[in-house]
């Protein structure tokens, strides 16, 4: 029953390390210093015990020297380990330009993972090790929140918007997934692995399995199926603009403001298709709210990056 | 001082010259009590209300321990445990913790520690005690109903839109709970600026006036947000109004920003006026001035002013922007400082004392020892690299409990123990209030310290079901709460026996120093004192 008696969890990202580091300091910290107290205490508990009731124990009203110092020196520590902790917070933000990138949805009470070449997996995660893995994720419903302790990283997945997050693994093997937001009855169900495998190992299961077409071909067909073309055709004096070679890039917006063409601003215009208009278009377009489920949205969102590398720019 | 102070209201004119007749037996009758506008007997109907919904709040928790025994979750279904963890937080954190201290030994003292017959508004207080048993009632209905299954933060658009559950009956509970919570604020600012007797000057306050004072500041400003909170949520899941749910144009996170707005700050309403009976405890049992007086005063102010402005820190994984959480992130540090030079003053209080281990001063130097390392983890949570694995699991668990059951009960039972002479003219069994002292320090930290270790081994909260690896620890940790629940018991046997076969308090028994002890009888007169209180010592004239 207790295979393991382990007091720290497994390592296995290249941000595990660092933040762990930064944790042993924290317990190094706080053992001095709870020491201090509690041996404090313990010295005057016993040295100062009352031996009579009439006892007149000296009367000492404070000393300012103590209080700065005991004002200052936790200030100094706390605003190290501040300057610590943020630059871990921010390192770990940007995902680097060579990360591969797989897509989440999340929701009641399963995770449904999409890759890039078009294989998907509920509650399993498979990534190839020391190559980093960007995450885009949604949710169909409430907030969920992706985490994996052995990676000590965690994003909730939140409704109305797309959030990200990443990471490199550093070990082969399998690893726990937790939905770390309470989403509901089945909230503790909502567990699956992230499965670490050698590139070649990776490469195998990729061409595993049935036959599977990559995410931007699925995308296509889900945006002939919305009859998106009608409007958003490659061709001049569409209703639309055209959807090539602009992901990435910055676009001048109707009311003069301009925007980068993202993940984010995608799935709005598909939403709220009349919030930010581009320059030289009518806000004719209706809405798709209810219509495109946050998995098909994804796939949109794929074909339109496919228009941006392959395309006529 | 104002000479009105002391004006006795028109409908007790006829009782005045009765001074010696202690507020218990002032009269007998159900309508004495119900319809009281003593605020000792509003301190006593609090008294037993709290002590309702903290032993109704221990049985979930127990269900809850009993649960998580097994790594699989085969006691009750996973609805039933949701249902199970979310009343236990809703009852314990709106209808114990937050009015725990205040409406009891606030209520009780504010007026007999700063020389004065009564809070500025009986009537106010006496409404705020029906207000608060109105939610509670209601929350109560929602558990007899069925249940809540949200979580006690209520996060949208899962409790807006998803949940099942009487999300409503068990928010308004809140609400209601609220006002009672602001009321008691505002009659407290108001009796300590208006009602202080002669030569009880600010500085010669005791410092549980002091974390009063502070903690009605949160109580007044906070408070509003979170009632208008539960109105937004009422409004979107009755009547579909998108404030908080994106599929009807709202936005989630703008809950959790107005949520913690009040409820971190609300941590403090928890936590300050503990503090406050501490500093009482720790200067009477070492007969010591207590050590950098205005230092703990200004930290009590500082902590409730910080305390506004570090919500953003339970919100650091939401996707909230990284500058933002920078900034909440700086800002939590700073609310760290105000809490360490109190635990170091109080230290050196006991420096050169005359320090005796009567009961109360054995759950002080418990609050110290369980507050130290709930403060020192919440430095490790105030710190964005760690805070992003640890968000949400058992160890943010672990770190609040040690506040909240480690400090704010831990005060509460020292001041339940310090004051119980006064407040009912009986002394406890002091041998079995000791003994129960050490179970309950032990029973709690073999409850929560194994928490630390499996949230930081990445077991989440709320959890019905959780991977075998993690069971050693839930093992002790259910183990520890069955040793913490005895704890509690003790104390309910021994001061229940005591009201009939406790020996007679003096009115100081502790030779302690204060207007509550050396000019009021034990209990006191209906009125506190026989004339207006002089005051012309410093405080802690020990």
């Amino acid at each position: 029953m207790f295979k393991e008696f382990k007091f720290f969890p497994e390592q296995a990202s290249t941000l595990a390390g660092e933040v762990d580091l930064l944790f042993y300091f924290l317990i190094a910290v706080s053992v001095f210093f709870s020491s201090l107290i509690f041996f404090l205490i313990y010295v005057f508990a016993v040295r100062y015990r009352r031996r009579s009731e009439d006892e007149k124990p000296q009367q000492i009203p404070g000393m300012l020297k103590l209080e700065l110092a005991w004002s200052i020196i936790p200030l100094i520590l706390t605003m190290i380990v501040f300057v610590w902790g943020a630059t871990i917070y921010f390192d770990s933000y940007t995902p680097p330009k060579d990360a591969m990138e797989v897509y989440v949805v999340g929701k009641q009470w399963m995770w449904h993972i999409q890759h890039p070449t078009g294989q998907r997996e509920i509650n399993e995660l498979h990534i190839p090790v020391n190559q980093p893995v960007k995450l885009t994720m949604a949710t169909e419903d409430v907030i969920h929140s992706f985490y994996v302790p052995a990676f000590r990283v965690k994003k909730d997945v939140v409704p109305g918007r797309y959030t990200t997050m990443w990471f490199e693994a550093t070990k082969t093997g399998e690893f726990h997934l937790f939905c770390a937001e309470y989403c509901g009855t089945k909230h503790s169900a909502m567990i699956g692995k992230v499965v670490v495998q050698e590139p070649a190992a990776y490469q195998d299961w990729l061409s595993g399995g049935t036959q599977n077409e990559p995410l931007e071909v699925i995308g296509e067909k889900k945006f002939q199926q919305f009859a998106c073309q009608t409007c958003h055709a490659d061709k001049p004096n569409s209703r639309g603009p055209s959807l090539v070679g602009i992901f990435g890039e910055s676009i001048k917006l109707q009311n003069g403001q301009s925007v980068v063409v993202d993940e984010e601003y995608i799935r709005e215009s598909v939403l709220e298709p009349n919030s930010k208009v581009a320059a030289g278009y009518k806000p004719v377009m209706p809405t798709f709210k209810g219509q495109v489920s946050e998995v098909s949205l994804l796939q949109i969102t794929a074909y339109i990056k496919s228009l941006a590398k392959g395309g006529s720019n | 001082m104002s000479t009105a102070v002391f004006k006795p209201r028109p409908d007790q004119m006829g009782d005045n010259n009765e001074k010696k007749t202690s507020y218990l037996t002032a009269g007998f009758n159900i309508r004495s009590w119900l319809l009281t506008v003593d605020h000792k007997r509003i301190a006593i109907l609090y008294l037993l209300s709290l002590t309702f919904f903290f032993f109704l709040g221990g049985m979930f928790a127990v269900l809850i321990r009993l649960e998580l025994i097994t790594p699989a979750g085969d006691l009750m279904q996973a609805e039933t445990y949701n249902k199970m963890f979310t009343m236990h937080g809703v009852v314990m954190v709106f209808f114990f913790l937050i009015p725990s201290i205040p409406a009891v030994f606030g209520n009780f003292l504010v007026p007999l520690m700063i020389g004065a017959k009564d809070l500025a508004f009986p009537r106010i207080n006496l409404l705020s005690w029906y207000l608060f048993m109105f939610g509670g009632m209601l929350g109560f209905a929602a558990i007899i109903f069925g249940g809540v299954d949200t979580g006690w933060t209520f996060y949208t658009p899962y409790s807006s839109t998803y949940a099942n559950s009487n999300v409503i009956l068990a928010a308004l509970g809140a609400f209601f709970a609220g006002f009672s919570s602001i009321l008691t604020g505002l009659n407290f600012i108001a009796t300590i600026h208006k009602m202080r007797a002669p030569g009880m000057t600010w500085f010669r306050m005791p410092l549980f006036i002091w974390a009063h004072y502070a903690t009605s500041i949160i109580q007044i400003l906070g408070t509003p947000v979170v009632a208008i909170t539960i109105i937004l949520v009422a409004l979107e899941r009755l009547f579909h109004i998108g404030i908080f749910d994106p599929k009807l144009g709202g936005d989630p996170i703008l809950f959790q920003h107005l949520f913690w707005f009040y409820s971190h700050p609300a941590v403090y309403i928890m936590i300050l006026p503990s503090m406050g009976v501490i500093s009482e405890v720790i200067t009477c049992f070492s007969k010591k001035k207590i050590f950098g007086y205005e230092f703990i005063a200004f930290s009590s102010l500082g902590i409730a002013v910080l305390g506004f402005l570090v919500w953003g820190h339970h919100m650091y994984t939401s996707g909230q922007s990284i500058y933002v959480s920078l900034v909440f992130s700086v800002l939590t540090f700073l609310v760290a400082i105000p809490s360490a030079i109190k635990v170091f003053n109080w230290t050196a209080t006991l420096y050169k004392g005359s320090v005796s281990y009567d009961a109360p001063m054995l759950y002080a130097i418990g609050f110290i020892g369980l507050f130290t390392i709930g403060g020192l983890t919440g430095v490790f949570l105030a710190t964005l690299g760690v805070n992003v694995h640890v968000h949400d699991t058992y160890f943010i668990v672990a770190h609040f409990h040690y506040i909240m059951v480690g400090g704010a009960i831990m005060g509460y039972m020292a001041a339940l123990h310090f004051w119980w002479p006064k407040i009912t003219g009986r002394l406890y069994p002091e041998v079995w209030a000791r003994v129960a002292s050490f179970v309950i320090f032990f029973g709690f930290h073999l409850t929560f310290f194994p928490q630390f270790i499996v949230g930081y081994l990445g077991m989440p909260r709320r959890y019905h079901a959780y991977p075998e690896e993690f069971q050693i620890w839930n093992i002790l940790s259910s183990a520890g709460a069955s040793i913490l629940g005895l704890g509690y018991l003790i104390p309910l046997i021994y001061f229940i026996w005591s009201l009939k076969y406790g020996e007679r308090a003096s009115a100081n028994p502790w030779n302690a120093k204060g207007l509550e002890w050396e000019k009021a009888d034990s209990p006191p007169t209906q009125f506190n004192f026989d004339k207006t209180p002089i005051v012309d010592q410093e405080v802690y004239d020990y």
